[in-house]
């Protein structure tokens, strides 16, 4: 009980310190140390209740809510402001209506009704609380060495490394709070400082495009916070509870459906769904440490943590459906438009709204099978995603930009950040890593759903990602000549936790049937009240492993062969005459020529204008859709 | 059966030198289903790196003969030349012009050559079947020299 | 150590048995073109050949590819056979494909890149049918595997006749047939050279040759899984059906022209759509 608030409240503690400290060093010493020691806490804590879980409320209940009451009044208050300075009014409308009923109804209603647990930390719990912990201290780790030269590049900037270090670990704290509070209202508080956050981090350039776009995120996600506090007050009210896990255990009904729907909008924002998913592309403008942990790693894993919450809710309902074909839509339109994209960061921004909608879809199903893919996609996801963006930033700063075409170089430069890329994008999409193997479950459980129409986007979505993924790998192995050197130091605060995640990415494919029996597979156990079981047979699983092994164990017996196998080496055929750099030909006249090689992005077929326009109407008729049964099913 | 194979499957790289296509028109004759090339396993690659046999028609002229050295450098051992024509084989008609240098073998090692003008169809197949037993020949003196190590 | 025996036997018996349909797809072909065309045993001839000459290569990394990308088209040939399930094998045989495509790139050669892209597109193409096929059987069979599918009561073509005729489409793409051979083709001189395969010789092209008897192996498998049941009767029609939809892939190869890459995957897109997803659809309606 005191090791989780401790957990809770140290990342406060050392944005507090981060944000005191002026000096550089001490600065970056702090956050390194800061970062290690939440790493360990949230391994202590999950080492103390993973087994037994815990549930407890405090004491000085009623002290906390009055704390966050006026942390919330002064956000509410700081936004409403900027909302007039800017001339963005709909922020400011949006967050004093929030912010008013939320406390109209604390006030008010909340004191009757009796909360048990605030705290719920269960096997689910347990393995968010891993990722966040674990993957967000490394990125803190990352932050260090990034910023440091990322404002040597970027001079234009001003310099306020210690707010980003400040706003990180206070993300952390908040990330902890939503994954670990069962009480709605606390849930609700840390889910709008994650917003804040967002917004805070996005808009750190200061500049035009910068300010809007945070601006974009702030609107979009305040707009689910209003979903929120409205499912909330409706619970309150017609419920009685503010628990999640006494909330989700009722018998559906047309009524629940009402909530139900309106946390699902809420989780729908924040996983930056279609029709919503604007501000996730927007945010990517924000320093890569951001994308990393805001936006691939944590911050939209909060959305569909929330929908695997509902799981139980939503299975075959209407509301179900809807969500499940809204990310089906999703997935499938963010899986094409990545196709068109050679913006590095754009490309890992669409690909996790891909995967986020697919998570979405698993979560909303419902079934056993599937949520045990949901809850894999959230692991693999997390790890995969987290290593791609933070070594695209530091390719940024070894080649000079981000774009895939360039990208040729890097093997050149640094052969480890190359591999570990590498690693990243199999981790993705190929066979024995982790994601494919909850994509089959999923598939797997979609038909068992009797969901033909997701399974067939399935299909169609997962080649589209095998497309886009094999021609960037394509040119990470393209072996150019150029000897360029590279821009920028590559700093061992960046190598620590670039290797670190690429090893999780192995390790998490070796480790998931572990992961599976231990954790899973008891927390499916307790949701469905029945004994699940492994969706993999053991078999399969075997041959997934050795598939691995071979992965790993064929390049390093290449390496002999390769030594003593020296071969004759000729110029690349040209059907013109090679000048012997394997780049110029002669051509007519004998001038030199040089020949560029650029991939495929097939802008007629998946451009990203079109298609988002019409996916973004598709998922909203699908939302409206979603409300008329919803009503429906309250008139009848 | 090593000889057997080597001389069973020849794929075949054609280049066409200063020339005035007739050789070049009848290289390509040699595929149709009158005289079926393929019969002996016979491919037009169109690749040095797949070759075994170039078939060189036409002479070699200042600017194409860096072309014709890189092309025989990118094929692998056992490799053989057949020199179609007789402008490949000396310059031809073309063989005083300012520009020849004159028959492929000023340029690299010529291993058989196909006479006529423009060569036949039947000579041409009897050429590459020649160069057959050359190739079969280099193969068997390959590992000993390992040919390629400059 | 039956089993071991029938995994070695699976490996040497696979090639022998793709290397002799590519040497009668190579007859037939002369043939239809009034040709004599080159004995059956052909293509053997070309790969001992390839293993004797020298592998000459233009960096270090490519070659390591192709090899991967055998081992893995085994391992799927390996799970096929031997039954086992079949979305394994499939997302096995795609781990082969992409390492094939990154050889292709990691060349850094004009040809090769080109080839390597209009792999990916092609994988990109059939993909999808491969994949509703693996789910239509599963749909049907109740299973992925394929020990299981094969002693069905009923064949699967009675539940799947429009997946079955997706697939055929699609296996076009993987049999590298026209009109669908972009990436590379079996026939002598076109626009991208030798495609995919431009920079490799000796040894690598032979593996390369070799992966795909795997290949063939490993699609004809598929079509075969539509027609097996537990009937011994039933394993002569599966393997009859197998070469009668090969002989049908050789014709379409002699009768058609290459596509351009639009058309290729517009077609297989909608074929897939169409066939596999009403097919699926109507499956859906008495499953339930």
């Amino acid at each position: 009980m005191g090791a989780i608030t401790v957990l809770v409240l140290f990342p406060l503690l050392a944005a507090f310190a981060v944000l005191l400290v002026k000096e550089d060093d001490v600065r970056n010493k702090i956050v390194r140390v800061s970062a290690g020691i939440t790493a360990a806490l949230t391994l202590v804590v999950v080492c103390l209740f993973f087994q037994k879980g815990i549930a407890y409320s405090y004491r000085w209940e009623t002290g906390i809510d009055l704390v966050m009451a006026v942390v919330e009044v002064v956000l509410a208050a700081y936004i409403i402001t900027i909302g007039i300075r800017y001339k963005n009014y709909a922020i400011s409308v949006l967050s004093f209506l929030q912010t008013a009923a939320i406390l109209c109804f604390e006030l008010t209603a909340k004191s009757q009704i009796e909360v048990e647990n605030a705290i719920v930390f269960d096997k689910l719990t347990a393995i968010m609380v891993v990722i966040v912990g674990v993957v967000g201290s490394l990125i803190c780790i990352y932050a260090v060495g990034y910023m440091k030269t990322y404002h040597i590049h970027h001079t234009e900037y001003e310099d306020r490394k210690g707010f980003f270090f400040a706003v990180l670990f206070l993300f952390l704290s908040a990330m902890f709070g939503i994954v670990l509070s069962n009480q709605l209202t606390w849930m609700y508080f840390c889910w709008e400082l994650t917003t804040f956050c967002s917004f805070l981090l996005i808009g750190y350039t200061k500049t035009k495009e910068a300010r809007n776009n945070s601006f974009r995120a702030l609107f979009i996600n305040l707009l689910g916070g209003a979903a929120f506090a409205a499912g909330i007050i409706i619970i309150g009210m017609s419920r009685h509870t503010l628990e999640l896990s006494v909330f989700t255990a009722q018998k559906p009904d047309a009524y629940l459906m009402i909530p139900v729907f309106l946390l699902s909008l809420a989780a729908l924002t924040k996983s930056a769904q279609l029709p919503f998913s604007s501000w996730l592309l927007g945010a990517m403008v924000a320093p890569t440490p951001t994308s990393a942990l805001l936006h691939s790693a944590t911050m939209v894993k909060a959305g569909v943590y929330l929908i695997i919450r509902l799981a139980p809710l939503l299975g075959a309902s209407p509301v179900g459906k809807t969500i499940t074909l809204v990310g089906g839509v999703t997935f499938l339109a963010c899986s094409f438009m990545a196709i068109s994209q050679s913006d590095a960061k754009k490309i890992l921004a669409y690909s996790t709204l891909a995967n986020l909608g697919l998570i979405v879809i698993c979560a909303s199903v419902g079934t056993e099978e599937s949520i045990w893919a949901a809850i894999l996609l959230i692991i693999f996801h997390a790890v995969s995603k987290s290593l791609l963006f933070i070594s695209v930033g530091s390719a940024e700063h070894q080649i000079g930009n981000r774009n895939v075409e360039n990208m040729d170089l890097l093997l050149g430069i640094s052969r480890k950040l190359a591999l570990c890329m590498m690693i990243g994008i199999a981790g993705m999409f190929l066979a024995p890593f982790g994601m494919l193997i909850s994509k089959w479950v999923a598939m797997k459980a979609f038909i068992d759903s009797n969901n033909i129409l997701i399974v067939i986007i399935l299909a169609y979505g997962s080649a589209a990602t095998l497309f886009y993924w094999t021609k960037w790998m394509g040119k990470l192995v393209s072996k150019v000549n150029m000897r360029q050197q590279s821009e920028n130091e590559f700093h061992l605060d960046e190598e620590i936790p670039i290797t670190i995640l690429a090893c999780l990415v192995v390790v998490s494919c070796f480790t998931f049937p572990i992961v599976s029996k231990y954790a899973l597979i008891p927390y499916l156990n307790e949701v469905f009240l029945r004994r699940a079981s492994m969706p993999i047979g053991a078999g399969d699983i075997k041959l997934m492993l050795y598939m691995l092994s071979m992965l790993i164990i064929l390049p390093i017996s290449f390496i002999p062969v390769y030594k003593n196998d020296k071969r004759r080496r000729v110029p690349i055929y040209m059907a013109g005459e090679n000048t012997g750099d394997n780049e110029t030909f002669y051509g007519a006249c004998g001038t030199k020529r040089q020949v560029e090689l650029h991939n495929w992005y097939m802008d007629s077929y998946f451009g990203t204008k079109r298609l988002s326009f019409f996916s973004d109407i598709l998922s909203f008729v699908i939302l409206i859709w979603g409300v008329i049964l919803l009503i429906g099913g309250i008139a009848s | 059966m090593n000889l057997n194979v080597v001389k069973k499957s020849p794929w075949i790289l054609h280049y066409d030198g200063t020339s005035c296509n007739g050789c070049d028109i009848e290289v390509l004759a040699c595929l149709t289903p009158l005289y079926d090339v393929e019969r002996f396993g016979i491919i037009n690659t169109g690749n040095p790196k797949h070759a075994d046999i170039l078939l060189i028609t036409g002479s070699v002229n200042e600017q194409n003969i860096p072309v014709v050295k890189q092309l025989y450098e990118q094929m692998p051992e056992p490799k053989a030349v057949v020199a179609v024509g007789i402008c490949a084989t000396s310059g031809g008609i073309f063989a005083e012009c300012y520009n020849v240098a004159g028959g492929v073998d000023k340029v690299i090692p010529v291993d058989v050559y196909v006479p006529g003008c423009a060569a036949r169809p039947e000579s041409i197949i009897d050429g590459v079947v020649k160069a057959l037993d050359i190739l079969a020949e280099k193969k068997k003196a390959m590992p000993k020299k390992r040919i390629g190590e400059k | 150590m039956m089993s071991v025996l029938r995994i070695i036997g699976i490996i040497i018996l696979a090639p022998v048995v793709g290397g002799l349909l590519t040497g009668i797809d190579r007859v037939i072909t002369a043939r239809m073109q009034g040709r004599q065309g080159p004995p059956v045993l052909q293509p053997f001839y070309d790969v001992l050949k390839l293993m004797q000459k020298e592998s000459i290569e233009v960096n270090s990394m490519h070659r390591f590819f192709v090899y991967v990308s055998m081992v893995f088209a085994v391992f799927t040939t390996v799970i096929m056979l031997s039954g086992g399930d079949i979305l394994l094998a499939i997302f096995a045989l795609t781990l082969g494909s992409v390492f094939f495509v990154l050889g292709g790139y990691a060349s850094n050669s004009p040809y090769n890149t080109i080839g390597s892209e209009r792999e990916l597109l092609q994988i990109m193409a059939y993909e999808p049918m491969v994949l509703l096929t693996c789910i239509g059987l599963y749909y049907a069979e109740k299973s992925f595997f394929i020990k299981d599918i094969v002693m069905a009561d009923k064949p699967s073509i009675l539940y799947l006749p429009g997946v079955f005729i997706g697939l055929v489409f699609v296996l076009t793409f993987k049999l590298r047939k026209s009109p669908f051979d972009l990436s590379m083709s079996h026939h002598g001189h076109q626009e991208i050279v030798k495609g995919i395969t431009t920079e490799y010789s000796g040894k690598d092209l032979a593996v390369i040759e070799v992966t795909h008897w795997y290949e063939v192996i490993i699609s004809l498998s598929l079509v075969y899984v539509f027609f097996a049941t537990s009937a011994p009767g039933s394993h002569v029609v599966a393997a009859i059906v197998c070469l009668g939809v090969y002989l049908f892939e050789i014709i379409v190869d002699n009768c058609a022209a290459r596509l351009k890459w639009q058309h290729a995957l517009n077609s297989a897109w909608i074929v897939t759509g169409v066939m596999g997803t009403v097919n699926l659809v109507i499956l859906s309606f008495f499953m339930k």
